[in-house]
């Protein structure tokens, strides 16, 4: 197809292929981790873990927020059929983040940090990222004409968008001494803010999701229906007051918990329709599983069922204050990250970035198929070992007079070293599923610069000419 | 389903989330949890460092944070601040040394002080109800 033959790296696809780099970075450093916990001490001169891991975790975070960019605005054009309001803002705002993600992981290298978890980097440097988060903010609502009969995703993006830059900066309310003067409210306001973003960038990841998933399927009745919104506002509902479950153990006020406690429930509402919708969604599943992208999209259903199963029993006080402290928690977040967050956003990578070039070669293809099976398989190893690991620190944790912090380390070795090897294949798993990929690209924009532009641009349908 | 059917109900629906979002906040802001009666200038400054030198990123307080290390919630009320100051000089096999100051390394101290006065994290020290609810 001529008119697929879109070689242009625009800069929604650009934000995408910078995720996808990140997320290379993110798997070696994780794996630096992992090897630190193998063998004490290693490293320890230059790359010591306390700036391994938010390498590991900026990297991987980063990802998430770069590929869900690069979906949103990819999509909004899509579904808009038009140009972006204002592509320089965008040129403007992945410059801006390009440039801040590069200085902080250079700083993390260098050992200068400031702020706090998952944000470790100098507060100085939040800065640059509101403000471009700022400019997508003000291009897609400048793209979108009204809120007048909107389809479910377009909600879920508003919402991801906002909530983003309002929990971010909510964050940062500890520069203020007055919301940092005792621990109890620093960590209070501190889970608020990040319970809520986890919430924020799923919306615009599920958004995007659900815009792919129509677009497979040709039916865009369903995103217009009542349960989609149903589900929807059960999923604001607890992004604004679950956050709770973070801090069970923090004694901070009981209502906090109460709520938290309570609304956590409710997404056992959704986790019975996914129970419901099970057989049709086997049947779709077979439909389209030729597609790439719908195998991730198949895979990150599994992950979801049980990350979402773990959550709502880790969302029990009287569970969570076993699991709490203890590498179950690590199987949570990293089992969501990549079983959810990363799996749809690389559905979606495959969708904006695979048509729109040269088809990717037969063998290309059985290659991809290895690492998605190589990924799967040993995601799930990687997880139950983390939750082995979990249940032993969680009995070291109770008994009367525990062993040494350090003996209890010693113990959990032998599920270490499983995490290891998984997290291994698991790395080797996504580099079988980057490298073609990301060598499309590379042929895709080396075509772009021989031929230059105007020739096959001008043939592209309305719907393709994303910026 | 006649619920959720039109722009009107789905407006509705989130501008009372939206409401009863923006009203907890602001009461949180408000209302800390903590009320404090003087700022404590030493902790305040040893938190600065805490974050500097990432320390979170091995030990937790009340939990959070990474697993490499032991958390430190209760460090100084259980082995006291020579035992801290001991590992703060020198390190570890695992923790680098950092060649802190003394100042850094007093302010530290009282920094894990003011957490360690906050509360306990330990899970031994909860009660679990029935209703899967729990109590210090
Ligand atoms: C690279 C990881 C790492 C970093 C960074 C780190 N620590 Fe540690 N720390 C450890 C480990 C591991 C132990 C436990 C040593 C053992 O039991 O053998 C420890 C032990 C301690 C102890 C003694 C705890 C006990 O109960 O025995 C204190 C206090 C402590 N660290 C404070 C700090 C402070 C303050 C910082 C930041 C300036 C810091 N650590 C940074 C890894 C780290
Ligand atoms: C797509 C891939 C990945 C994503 C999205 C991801 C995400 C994350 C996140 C969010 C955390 C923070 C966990 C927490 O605070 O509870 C984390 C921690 C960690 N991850 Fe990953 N991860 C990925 C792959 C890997 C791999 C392949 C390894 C190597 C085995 C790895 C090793 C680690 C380690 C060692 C930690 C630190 C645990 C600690 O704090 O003690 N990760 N990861």
């Amino acid at each position: 197809m001529a008119a697929l033959n879109n070689n242009k790296p625009t800069t929604s696809r650009l934000f995408m292929i910078a995720g996808l780099g990140l997320l290379a970075a993110g798997l070696l450093f994780g794996l630096t981790g992992a090897w630190q916990y193998l063998v004490p001490g290693s490293l320890k001169e230059y790359l010591s873990f306390e700036r391994i891991r938010p390498l590991h975790v900026s990297s991987v975070v980063f990802w998430i927020i770069f590929g869900a960019t690069g979906a949103v605005l990819t999509y909004l054009q899509q579904y808009t059929g038009k140009k972006l309001y204002c592509p320089l803002l965008v040129k403007i705002q992945l410059s801006i983040f390009a440039g801040s993600v590069i200085t902080i992981l250079i700083s993390y290298t260098a050992g200068i940090f400031g702020g706090r978890e998952y944000w470790e980097f100098h507060p100085a440097l939040a800065i640059p990222i509101a403000a471009g988060w700022i400019l997508f903010i003000i291009n897609f609502i400048r793209s979108i004409s009204s809120f007048r009969k909107q389809p479910v995703y377009v909600w879920m993006w508003i919402t991801g968008l906002f909530f983003f830059l309002f929990t971010f900066i909510e964050s940062y309310l500890w520069i203020f001494p007055y919301f940092r003067n005792s621990v109890v409210n620093d960590m209070t306001i501190q889970w608020k803010s990040y319970g809520s973003m986890v919430g924020a960038w799923n919306m615009l990841i599920y958004g995007s999701s659900f815009f792919l998933m129509e677009k497979i399927s040709g039916n865009n009745k369903y995103s217009h229906a009542p349960i989609a919104f149903i589900l929807y506002f059960t999923g604001l509902f607890n992004l604004m007051f679950n956050w709770g479950h973070h801090i069970y153990t923090l004694p901070t006020y009981p209502f906090i918990k109460h709520i938290s406690y309570a609304v956590s429930m409710t997404e056992l509402f959704i986790i019975g329709r996914i129970i419901w919708q099970w057989r049709s969604t086997v049947s779709t599943a077979r439909k389209h599983f030729h597609h790439t992208a719908y195998r991730f999209i198949v895979a990150a259903d599994i992950w979801i069922f049980l990350t979402l199963a773990l959550a709502i029993a880790m969302s029990i006080p009287a569970v969570n204050v076993y699991t709490h402290g203890t590498h179950i928690t690590v199987a949570h977040t990293m089992g969501a990250t990549i079983g959810i967050n990363s799996f749809l956003l690389l559905a979606i990578a495959f969708d904006i970035l695979h048509d729109t070039c040269t088809p990717l070669s037969e063998k290309n293809i059985k290659w991809l198929k290895r690492g998605y099976a190589t990924v799967n398989i040993s995601l799930l190893i990687f997880w139950i070992s983390l939750i082995a690991a979990g249940v032993l620190k969680a009995r070291w944790q109770m008994q009367e007079t525990p062993l040494p912090f350090s003996s209890m380390m010693l113990m959990l070795k032998p599920y270490f070293i499983v995490f290891f090897i998984s997290g291994s294949a698991m790395a080797t798993g996504f580099f079988l599923i980057l490298y073609p990929l990301l060598k499309n690209q590379a042929a895709c924009y080396f075509k772009y610069l021989v031929n230059k532009p105007g020739t096959g641009q001008d043939r592209l349908p309305v719907q393709l000419i994303v910026e | 389903m006649f619920f959720m059917k039109t722009d009107r109900h789905r407006f509705v629906v989130i501008s009372l989330l939206l409401t009863a979002f923006i009203g907890y906040s602001l009461f949180l802001y408000a209302a800390l949890p903590v009320q404090v009666a003087a700022a404590n200038k030493e902790a305040d400054s040893g938190k600065m460092v805490w974050q500097q030198y990432n320390c979170n990123a091995c030990h937790q307080v009340y939990g959070l944070g990474g697993y490499l290390g032991p958390d430190l919630t209760n460090v100084y009320s259980v082995r006291g601040s020579a035992y801290i100051q001991a590992f703060l000089k020198n390190g570890t096999t695992i923790m680098p040394n950092f060649q802190l100051t003394g100042r850094e390394i007093t302010d530290l101290t009282a920094f894990l002080e003011s957490i360690d006065a906050s509360g306990k994290s330990d899970p031994k020290t909860f009660t679990l109800n029935y209703d899967g609810s729990i109590e210090q």
